[in-house]
């Protein structure tokens, strides 16, 4: 009973310094993707094109964020034994609504995405954000760093998405109502490599771009971008 | 044993509250499941005669109410069997495919019985007195199954438009089959046969085009999806041409 009694001298919604560190730790120095390096593996599978990627990373956002509450407020009476499966039955469940929801509301994304709405349940960022912080912290705080979370994972999504797309494919946002067509062999595009005179008649899309192995490629390059930026980054590990 | 038993409750309160919030959501979405479900696969039975619908309209962006009136007014849905006979809807319910009509006819399920007991659906356009067959067909590309609708004139000879799906194709590749509107394109006005009158269905070239009555480009990399969309056109075609020789005059 003392630690409750601790807890409470805080005010419960608090946003203060240490809560905004909690949003934006996982931005930059606790990124789950370039620092910790969890979350690959959907990385690697739904980032050819930018709309299945954001969605994705809504879908992240909002089941971190969840099932971080939701474990934060049972955590003291969540048997120790069975811990990891009353987590992973939270996750789960999320993550069936958000499927659900999702087949309501837009099908096509829906089925486009299909398989990896569900494999976010096996995303080690939330089951790591899980065990590593909702079990010791309030619901308020576990919220933030599950949102926080979420964004840091779903802006490197986004950003690997942005380059395979358009360097895979030529366009952004495709299968959009603001599709852009960039650069292709087609009149439609932006930059036509077949037009006559064109300056980019020797271009023409990268295939191994749609291949998960560049999403390795280019997750690598961010992890050395931002450690060379951010450069206390560089001994950890 | 009383830490025991706490788990055991604990556990069982869980399980229930979510399989009520679970059962709960499904049963009410259900009906909007069931809609978007329904209109999905007939816009994808509406892209085969993307041609016929006018430049601007793409059958992917028609509103769900402008899917449905097409299909209420201009659209006749038959299933006939592998001898090209109709079958009748009460029969088609029986199968357990509720509503009896062509569009409730699950090819995924038909294609594993044995080829005699299949049902095939047919969806025939009917427009300025222009009759258009639009038959489902279902085979296999590189990583999964892959379908398509088929719009067919009523010569039963040349094709009108085409419209394909998949489940796993690879994004950037195979996947063009569906995601580049232009593959599904190049398969207007082709012919089902030779200029011998040999039947050849339409072939996807890797490589491109040699014979252009009949062969569209492959798609460059994605060899084993095109080849699967050709084996799947020869086939699928070959079956409704029983019902074909019953409809032609």
């Amino acid at each position: 009973m003392a630690e409750t009694a601790i807890e409470k001298k805080e005010p419960t919604f608090a946003f203060g310094k240490k809560e905004r560190k909690l949003l934006t730790d996982p931005l930059n120095d606790n990124n789950p993707i370039t620092v910790q390096v969890l979350g690959i593996c959907s990385a690697l599978a739904v980032t050819t094109l930018l709309v299945p990627s954001i969605v994705i990373s809504i879908a992240v956002v909002f089941v971190c964020a969840f099932s971080n509450l939701f474990t934060s407020l049972l955590r003291k009476s969540i048997p120790k034994q069975v811990r990891m499966i009353v987590q992973l039955v939270i996750v789960a469940t999320l993550v069936t609504v958000v499927e659900l929801t999702l087949k309501a509301v837009d099908y096509d994304i829906y089925k486009q995405l299909s398989i990896f709405i569900g494999l976010i349940i096996t995303n080690c960022i939330v089951m790591g954000r899980l065990e590593a912080f909702a079990m010791a912290n309030t619901p308020w705080k576990s919220f933030l760093d599950g949102v926080g979370n979420g964004v840091g994972y779903g802006v490197i999504l986004i950003a690997v998405a942005f380059f395979r797309e358009l360097f895979g494919k030529g366009s952004l946002f495709a299968g959009s109502p603001i599709e852009m067509k960039i650069i292709g062999a087609t009149p439609e595009y932006w930059i036509n490599t077949m037009a006559d005179g064109s300056w980019f008649s020797w271009y023409s899309n990268n295939n191994l771009m749609v291949l998960p192995a560049a999403a390795m490629f280019l997750i690598a390059i961010m992890i050395w971008v931002h450690r060379s930026w951010n450069t206390k980054l560089v001994d950890i590990s | 044993m009383g830490d025991t038993a706490r788990v055991y409750t604990f556990v069982l309160i869980m399980t229930v509250v979510v399989a009520l919030v679970l059962a709960g959501m499904t049963t009410v979405l259900k009906p909007i499941h069931k809609k978007n479900e329904a209109i999905f696969n007939k816009k994808a039975v509406l892209a085969a005669i993307q041609s016929k619908l006018g430049e601007d309209v793409k059958a992917s962006d028609l509103p769900d109410d402008e899917v449905q009136g097409l299909f209420d007014n201009k659209i006749t849905q038959y299933v006939v069997d592998y001898e090209g006979t109709p079958i009748s809807q009460e029969e088609v319910e029986e199968r357990g495919y509720k509503g009896g009509q062509a569009e409730h006819v699950d090819m995924k399920k038909e294609k594993k019985r044995p080829e005699a007991e299949r049902f095939f659906p047919v969806y025939v356009y009917e427009d300025n007195g222009e009759k258009i067959y639009i038959i489902t067909i279902r085979g296999s590309g590189l990583w999964d199954e892959i379908w398509g609708n088929i719009a067919i004139k009523d010569d039963f000879a040349t094709v009108v438009g085409a419209s394909f799906d998949h489940t796993g194709e690879t994004a950037g590749l195979g996947a063009e089959i569906k995601d580049n509107p232009g593959f599904p394109r190049q398969f207007q006005g082709k012919s089902l046969y030779d200029s011998e009158g040999n039947y050849t269905s339409v072939v996807v070239r890797k490589g491109g085009a040699r014979h252009p009555r009949y062969e569209v480009d492959g798609i460059s990399g994605a060899t084993v999806t095109c080849d699967g969309v050709s084996d799947m056109l020869y086939d699928g075609i070959k079956k409704y041409m029983p019902y074909f020789n019953s409809v032609k005059i």
